[in-house]
């Protein structure tokens, strides 16, 4: 079988009977073992877990009882809670942790017939933008070994590129799902604040995090997405918005006949573009091209506050982070270092080997913004633009659909180029933050090659309009064959 | 810690000790040195947010304008000890233990 | 001349609400269960766990906000209170700082000399308890058991308007009995259901301004928090009068050694840093909500008490012992609504009062159990009341018909058919009691000499004889007019 086939063509390999479900997730597993020793996109192969819930997914299929997706597998980025199987969050605190119940995003995704075939290497509690800050060491881009596959999602991302896995899981904090998405060639969708439970979804910050698939192509996006997302009662932040209209789409997908929805207004915020590397603004120029011949109106618009969303974000992400992480104590489970001699030894040396720099620095630095004499000057602030940014693009999606914008600022870059250098390295996200602080939906989708790198553009919609987003995605890819490119293989 | 002044930060050593005593982490020398230089660059990005101007404006806490659900009184959650200790890393009788507090 | 020392009181009471459920989880509340036995991943704070809130523990708040006449925050939040200690899981406390759902009220309270004074309370917030640290069990090692974890907490802060450890005692108790009529906490101190921390500092009478306070943490009694707040204000006495100063501290109190000192724990720290808990929404509830507690509030003590005095005539010292703890209030009506209707009942009202006051208090006390868990039912008490009234049975044969109800514990039994079964009905029937009265004097004739010889005293002694024949169900008081004709015949 093909190595890059899409979901929705295993899906309906499976039901012809061309393969069974174990034999597909042997061959996946196959597939990763023999490239996970270089390219290091997962942190745990859960293969017995996998052929148990694969004989099982053929059960169902031979009674009549299989959903739409049973017995095609996936990979969870390590971050969701998975029962049984150990869950890292790429941090030295969680390499022994095994969680005793599912995230709410799993447990769905288990109870569709979905097979798990491991957990995929991130950054340490999703804190990065390259995967080099993972416990488990980085992971390389399939598209060239000696550069990263962004990040934090980047093991999803990267055993996409690969054909590992013909869908995974991710999170997006400030972009952790459209820029690895971006730097591998593959499509990723960070869906609504409140869109997918974070019920079990190791927390980084809490008022940004959310949950999405990424895979290769945006029709594959459109058959997840009704599955996780909607309501759960288990997280106070998840919206009771109802997903019928995720699930109508999900149930007559024609991917090859996918239309932009008439009229369709986009408009291009001039800050994404104003110093636009040449090579990128092409792509993006092209895309335009693309999306107004599929009979998009495009128009340029603003969004004036674009840049205070780097700082902005930095201030509440790592203010969250810092008082989210205080959990792990080297008490109740995770890192306990050895022989403490009193409860500050225990608490400090535990954290201190079981968190890496980076989470070290984001701790410090959340721990400052909130503390007394700074807390107003730099939280409530953050706060205070926060709502200018969004309040940027609820103005703006008065007169516009939808925005387009490049997902990153450039390819993926070298492995420890950007290392030393934290504030470099946060530029990265300048993009995809944005539409993280307002809470919107957003999509990268493949636009283009630099110099034999992929580079991905974004579209992003009002709250809740995962719907649109995915069809002009789609629609974009009946035109374009970015995300049927694929690396030569790394294994 | 000495009281904010708009663009003429620069973290002190004691400011970092207080630091890590609230986030209960040790850091050595080294790493003290260079968490210092990175924090200074941090706090100088975040600075930028004073020069823009939100007289008038709500802070945001969510992204969304949602109130709080609520849940109803009733015990749902069935406690398997064993389980949720198993990765634990010292307990005895059903406690977690650390080292003596008092 | 100095003015003398006036003390400035305020309190912080820890009143846990009696949810089934904890404030943020579905694990139960239960008081006692084995170790752990009730921490579910939210409650250990496992990562990936998540918090929701707990309708019921709302409702307890605002029904305890419109009961001291406060206002109702129509939008709180909820503020995350950072510190390490190895009792509260997450690492920090979610608890509400700046937008607490209950504001200012006020409490009356009354102190032992009758005096009425009204105390501030600045405001009421709901937050989460910790767990419990086990330091005895394991040698140098601390248990952690967090069952408690979670639990539902109202803190309730008062102005600093208390005078003296004695006002403070009162206010705790009001706060006590106020909390048990809401029936939003069972008032359980020895299971630390409510718990106090008491802000204490020391004035010259007539200064406007507050002297340094000192913070006396965690008195879970009224005897505890009086002594402690006396031993306190005694200190801070001594300290200035010494031409010390009072540190701002927090302090514990060590009843053995009756004396107040530094808390050198790990979960204080100089710098919590407060900030929304992004785990919650705002807490937001429409005036219907309110609404609804306010006219879902029971009679609360204050103005039972006075409805017991001017409906039920009964004496203010009654008044205020059958208001003080709802149960006992309870106990009392339902005894009072088994005499029909209310105008009739109230005719009944002291003897009732005095019963409860006397033989079920008494019997309370001996058994050790609560107003609540009486084994005579109230409907049998005021049959008993009744017949005592209409003289079928003497007192003392009453007092042994309670006995006999109390032990048996069965509400299928009726007074009416004891008393008859058991011939225990008064002997009222005047010829059959003159003929008893006719045997005795037959009977002791020298007794009859000495009674008209004047020695009226003997009139007793034939008094004795005639119950004892008649096995004590003699009415003693037509027994005496009796004995005094048929004596004074001839």
């Amino acid at each position: 079988m093909d190595a890059f086939a899409s979901l929705g063509q295993l899906a309906r390999a499976l039901n012809h009977g061309d393969f069974s479900s174990v034999e597909l997730a042997q061959e996946h597993l196959a597939r990763i073992e023999a490239s996970n020793p270089t390219l290091n996109s997962f942190i745990t192969v859960s293969a017995e877990h996998a052929l148990t819930q694969a004989a099982a997914a053929d059960e169902r299929i031979a009674a009549g009882t299989a959903g739409p997706l049973t017995g095609l597998p996936l990979a969870h980025k390590d971050i969701f809670c998975t029962d049984g199987i150990r869950t890292s969050c790429g941090s030295r605190m969680l390499d022994n942790w095994i969680a005793p119940y599912d995230a709410t995003l799993v447990a769905r995704l288990n109870d569709a017939g979905m097979v798990t075939l491991g957990k995929t290497n991130m950054d340490e509690f999703a804190m990065g933008s390259s995967n080099e800050n993972s416990y488990y060491g980085p992971v390389l881009n399939p598209w060239d070994p000696t550069r990263v596959p962004g990040g934090s999602s980047g093991g999803s991302a990267a055993a996409l590129a690969a054909g590992l896995v013909p869908i995974a899981t991710g999170t997006d904090t400030g972009g952790s799902i459209r820029q690895p998405a971006a730097f591998c060639g593959v499509c990723g969708l960070k869906p609504s604040y409140g869109r997918v439970s974070r019920y079990g979804m190791v927390a980084f910050a809490s008022s940004l995090d959310a949950g999405g698939p990424l895979a290769r192509d945006v029709a594959d996006l459109a058959r997840l997405m009704p599955l996780i997302a909607g309501f759960d009662p288990r997280d106070s932040t998840s919206s009771e918005q109802p997903v019928d209209r995720l699930e109508a789409l999900a149930l007559n997908l024609d991917e090859s006949a996918a239309m932009l929805p008439p009229g369709l207004t986009i408009g291009l915020p001039e800050e994404y573009f104003a110093d636009l590397d040449g090579a990128l603004a092409v792509c993006l120029d092209q895309a335009r091209a693309t999306l107004e011949k599929l009979g998009a109106r495009c128009v340029d618009v603003s969004l004036p506050h674009t840049a205070a969303a780097i700082p902005t974000y930095y201030v509440i992400a790592s203010a969250e982070a810092s008082t989210n992480l205080s959990r792990y104590d080297g008490a109740r489970f995770g890192h306990r270092c050895a022989h403490p001699t009193n409860l500050d030894d225990l608490y400090q040396r535990s954290r201190s080997e079981g968190f890496g720099r980076e989470v070290k620095r984001r701790i410090l630095t959340g721990t400052y913004t909130l503390s007394v004499g700074y807390y107003d000057a730099y939280y409530v602030k953050a706060q205070r633009v926060r709502r200018l940014i969004r309040d940027d693009f609820l103005r703006v999606f008065e007169d516009v659909d939808l925005l387009l914008a490049p997902t990153a600022p450039n390819p993926a870059f070298p492995l420890d180029q950007l290392l030393a250098d934290p504030i470099r390295m946060y530029q990265q996200d300048a993009f995809t933050v944005p539409a993280s602080l307002a809470g919107i939906p957003a999509l990268a989708v493949p636009c283009g090659m630099i110099d034999g790198l992929p580079v991905g553009l974004q579209l992003m919609g009002p709250h809740f309009s995962e719907v649109e987003l995915l069809e002009a995605g789609m629609a974009f890819q009946t035109e374009t064959d970015w995300h049927q490119q694929h690396p030569e293989a790394t294994g | 810690m000495a009281a904010h002044q708009t663009n003429l930060m620069t973290i002190h050593q004691d400011d970092i000790a207080k630091l890590c005593r609230l986030a209960q982490i040790a850091l050595d020398d080294g790493e003290r040195a260079a968490t210092n230089a990175d924090l200074d660059k941090m706090i100088q990005m975040i600075d930028v947010l004073q020069s823009i101007d939100t007289d008038g404006v709500e802070p945001l806490a969510h992204p969304l304008d949602a109130a709080q659900r609520l849940r109803a009184d009733e015990i749902t959650e069935l406690v398997d000890r064993d389980r949720y200790q198993a990765s634990a890393p010292a307990v005895q009788d059903g406690l977690y233990l650390v080292p003596r507090v008092l | 001349m100095t003015a003398p020392w006036e003390s400035v009181i305020g309190l912080e009471v820890h009143v846990q609400l009696a949810t089934r459920s904890k404030l943020f989880s579905g694990a139960s509340t239960a008081f006692g269960a084995p170790p752990n036995s009730q921490a579910c991943p939210v409650d250990l704070a496992l990562p990936g766990a998540l918090p929701v809130l707990n309708r019921e523990a709302v409702r307890m708040a605002v029904t305890f906000g419109v009961a001291i006449g406060a206002t109702i925050n129509p939008f709180s939040v909820f503020d995350r209170k950072n510190y390490f200690y190895p009792d509260l899981p997450k690492g920090y406390q979610i608890s509400q700082f700046e937008r607490p759902v209950v504001g200012a009220g006020k409490l009356e309270i009354t102190l032992q000399d009758g005096t009425r004074r009204t105390v501030r309370i600045t405001r009421a917030h709901l937050e989460e308890d910790a767990g419990k640290s086990l330091h005895e069990k394991f040698a140098g090692k601390t248990g952690i058991d967090l069952n408690r974890a979670g639990t539902p907490l109202l803190e309730i802060v008062s102005e600093p308007d208390l005078r003296s450890a004695a006002e403070a005692a009162a206010y705790f108790k009001k706060l006590h009995a106020l909390v048990r009529y809401l029936r939003i906490c069972d008032g359980n101190l020895s299971e630390g259901s409510m718990r106090c921390d008491a802000n204490v500092s020391i004035r010259r009478a007539g200064v406007e301004s507050l002297g340094e306070r000192t913070e006396i943490k965690n008195l879970n009694s009224f005897r505890f928090l009086e002594r402690a707040i006396n031993v306190e204000i005694n200190r801070q006495i001594g300290r200035l009068e010494a031409g010390e100063v009072i540190f701002r501290e927090t302090l514990l109190y060590d009843s053995d050694r009756d004396e107040t000192r530094p808390m050198r724990s790990k979960e204080l720290s100089d710098d919590y840093r407060y900030f929304p808990e992004p785990d919650l929404l705002p807490l937001e509830f429409d005036t219907a909500f309110i609404d609804a507690a306010r006219a879902a509030l029971p009679e609360l003590p204050d103005a039972k008490r006075e409805r017991y005095i001017a409906d039920l005539a009964l004496p203010e010292y009654d008044a205020n012992w059958l208001t003080e703890d709802p149960d006992v209030a309870a106990y009392f009506e339902a005894v009072m609504a088994s005499f029909g209707n209310a105008r009739l009942a109230a005719n009944w009202a002291k003897v009732a009062a005095n019963w409860v006051m006397g033989e079920v208090s008494a019997a309370v006390n001996r058994d050790q159990i609560s107003f609540a868990a009486i084994p005579l039912r109230p409907a049998q008490l005021a049959a008993l009341l009744a017949r005592i009234g209409d003289a079928t049975i003497s007192g003392k044969i009453a007092k042994s018909l309670f006995d006999q109800l109390w032990r048996s514990d069965d509400p299928t039994l009726d007074v009416a058919a004891m008393i008859a079964a058991q011939g225990l009905e008064q002997l009222s029937d005047t010829g059959a009691l003159e003929s008893l009265v006719a045997a005795a004097i037959d009977e002791n004739p020298a007794q009859v000499e000495q009674y008209r010889a004047g020695k009226e005293k003997v009139l007793g002694f034939f008094v004795g004889q005639v119950m004892k024949a008649s096995a004590g169900k003699a009415d003693p008081k037509q027994l005496n007019a009796l004995l005094k004709s048929a004596l004074a015949k001839d």
